[in-house]
């Protein structure tokens, strides 16, 4: 339906506009990732020569935990002045708030990828041109995107809104984050397309599967 | 309240009874001990049927997740937590009774198998469920919000063991037994898991019942008191 | 649950036997209610009594426990996308993005809400609600006051029927509630439906064609205007409502 495709879109330009003010989002969630790089290539003592294996790890636990702080946004800025009941005023379904709020959430977690992936490759001394690698981050922020929204609109709802988030995200995005880690490893190391093939599969799977089970969900979680 | 009230009426609790007796006494007393891992080995017996009750245990969660969420009656959901419940306890069980078992024989405590880390995971998504339930701000709330994770969590656990097994290809892994199952071990592990599959129906009933109980009579007191 | 029965008269809002719990409180415990189209009602009753929860179930943002709710003689279950186009929700809260100004914050709504001649609806309402000098300014850097008055704008932006005002003046200092008042006169227009809860009985009076006071999750009184006794008020409300304000 045309008419929801806007409607999404304008719930996505505006969570850009006020992004793009503010920068509350990737800021905070690109200092918090990088943060995360440093503490843990201090914690693997990097100087050892372990950089290869550890490192595509790194990335992605940085990027994971990165995503909870990100997520935890998403739908935290809608209930100051009661926005989301401004949201759920609004005659659209509620499948298309969750792909505005979804465009929003993938595209800042995108943004901090960007920005931290060429950090993580200068600090593990890695080649910076790296299309494949481009493309294992794409699908994967997909998948966070998909389960980090939908469990963020849940989380707000509840006492522990901060605990809740991580404690429901990180199970579910087990199977994306194992896949993205063995598909980032070939990409490090010069390997061929065949070695990370099946896992790009994976991680495909997994975004298609939960952005239709979450598009079922979604109004289950954000309505009475 | 459609959940059977009485259990002694359908001879749900004698069945169970015997069925444990009997699982008991073949496990220690008739089944031979194993040739190569020796009596150690007998904890198979439970981890297997206790493992497959923690995954029978997600699917009625997720099934009666759907139910509540269709109909919104509490009973549905009455069910979906028990058998969260029973399924964290079972997990937790298999958790335990995986690493007793691999210490002696395999000289590790655990191993990140498909089988072991998605028991893991399982735990974590039903504790997760029951966190929900535990920090929502109302019943219905809790009950909404807990079976929209026992629906998403479901999905994710053979996603899971999918990833993980693929991981796993491409390091060796710990073989259980040479040979397979004679037929003594073979009738035991049946009467074992139908033990246990009876003892977590029970378990659930009961604590489903209780649910429904306790939110009936939540509702008369706030009723006479109102 | 619903009726399943279409209400037989063509009223604004229609509710039967209508009851809300949240666990084991009991916001609302059996409301039977008609407005009429073009009527303003206004709801009085202390805190608690359930005056937001009837508004929200009313404007569609929360489920009845049981009872049916009918606005424009749909059920509210039936087409919510169709029955939301025609109702709005003016709260204590604004809704608003104070990171966006007045102008965008309009046009996010107005999109989302299909607005035609966008615009220059959003011209319009800005002017009505005398904020032009503000209009490409962040919410977050307007007063109160004049957030309310955007709010306002954003609730008529759509030019509902039926217009839902949640205690619209709390929060706001006496000069600011002056001027809002003079709004909420003006938005009764039209054949509009008003619904207004609030504190000031006084307020309230002027503005409504029929008053109900609400206490404990029930309708404990019901009155056109012309039969109230303006003066005397105060404790007709203390009386059926057994407390001070």
């Amino acid at each position: 339906m045309n008419k929801s495709f806007v409607k999404v879109l304008t719930v996505f330009r505006k969570d850009i506009l006020a992004e793009l003010r503010t920068r509350e989002i990737v800021v905070s969630v690109l200092v918090f990732a990088l943060l995360v790089l440093v503490i843990f290539s201090f914690a693997f003592d990097m100087g050892a020569g372990m950089g290869e294996t550890v490192a595509p790890g790194i990335l992605w636990v940085a990027l994971t935990f990165g995503g909870v702080i990100g997520f935890n946004r998403i739908f935290a800025m809608e209930k100051e002045n009661s926005r989301l009941e401004g949201l759920m005023l609004c005659p659209v379904d509620r499948a298309v708030i969750y792909w505005g709020k979804l465009a929003g959430s993938f595209t800042f977690m995108l943004a901090v990828a960007v920005i931290i992936t060429p950090v993580f490759l200068v600090l593990f001394n890695l080649p910076l041109l790296l299309p494949r690698l481009a493309l294992v981050i794409v699908l994967t922020v997909i998948g966070f995107a998909a389960v980090g929204t939908l469990f963020s609109a849940l989380a707000i709802n509840t006492r522990a809104r901060d605990i809740m988030l991580p404690i429901l995200f990180l199970p579910i995005v087990v199977p994306v984050i194992v896949a993205a880690v063995k598909a980032t490893a070939p990409v490090l190391a010069g390997a061929p397309w065949a070695d990370m093939l099946t896992w790009l599969q994976v991680i495909i799977a997994f975004d298609i599967i939960y952005l239709v089970v979450a598009t079922l969900v979604f109004e289950f979680v954000i309505e009475e | 309240m459609n959940i059977k009230r009485s259990l002694r009426n359908n001879g749900l609790l004698e069945l169970g009874f015997v069925l444990m007796i009997a699982a008991l006494y073949m496990v220690f007393l008739y089944v031979p001990t194993e040739k190569h891992t020796g009596i150690v080995q007998r904890i198979f017996y439970f981890h297997v049927p206790v493992a497959w009750v923690s995954f029978l245990a997600f699917f009625v969660t997720f099934i009666f997740s759907i139910l509540y969420l269709s109909k919104r009656e509490m009973k549905w959901d009455a069910i979906a937590c028990a058998s969260a419940e029973a399924g964290v306890i079972f997990t937790t069980l298999v958790l335990i009774t995986g690493p007793i078992w691999g210490k002696p024989v395999w000289g590790i405590w655990w191993t990140w198998d498909a089988r072991l880390t998605t028991s893991l995971v399982l735990w974590l998504i039903y504790v997760a469920y029951l966190l929900v339930r535990g920090f929502a701000t109302e019943p219905a709330r809790g009950a909404r919000f807990s079976a929209v994770v026992g629906i998403v969590g479901f999905i994710d656990v053979p996603l899971v063991f999918l990833t993980v097994n693929l991981w796993r290809t491409q390091h060796p892994t710990t073989i259980i037994f040479e040979g397979g199952l004679t037929t003594p071990m073979l009738v035991t592990l049946l009467v074992c898991i139908a033990a246990f599959t009876v003892l977590y129906v029970l378990l659930t009933i009961q604590s489903a019942n209780l649910k429904s109980l306790d939110t009936a009579l939540k509702r008369l007191k706030s009723m006479h008191t109102g | 649950m619903n009726d399943g029965v279409l209400a037989p008269v063509p009223c604004a809002i229609e509710i039967r036997g209508l009851t809300k719990s949240f666990g084991e409180h009991h916001a609302l415990r059996g409301i039977d209610l008609q407005v009429s189209k073009g009527e303003c009602l206004v709801i009085f009753g202390p805190n608690g009594a359930g005056k937001t929860t009837l508004v929200k179930i009313m404007s569609t943002l929360v489920k009845p426990s049981s009872g049916g709710v009918w606005l424009d003689g749909m059920h509210i279950r039936d087409k919510p996308a169709q029955i939301r186009r025609k109702i709005s929700l003016v709260s204590h809260e604004t809704f608003l993005y104070d990171d966006l100004t007045v102008y965008e914050n309009l046009k996010f709504y107005g999109k989302m809400y299909d607005v035609a001649d966008l615009e220059q609806k959003i011209h319009d309402v800005i002017s009505w609600v005398q904020l032009e000098s503000r209009r490409y300014d962040r919410i977050g850097t307007l007063s109160r006051g004049q957030q309310q008055r955007v709010s306002i704008a954003r609730g008529v932006l759509h030019n509902p029927s039926i217009l839902f005002l949640d205690e619209p003046e709390v929060g706001l200092d006496p000069h600011a509630s002056t001027v809002i008042r003079d709004m909420l006169g003006g938005l009764n227009t039209g054949g509009r439906t008003v619904v207004m809860t609030t504190h000031n009985l006084e307020r309230g009076l002027e503005l409504g064609d029929r008053i109900i006071i609400l206490d404990r999750g029930r309708i404990v009184y019901q009155a056109a205007k012309h039969k109230i006794d303006k003066a005397n008020f105060q404790q007709v409300y203390d009386q059926y409502t057994g407390t001070g304000m």
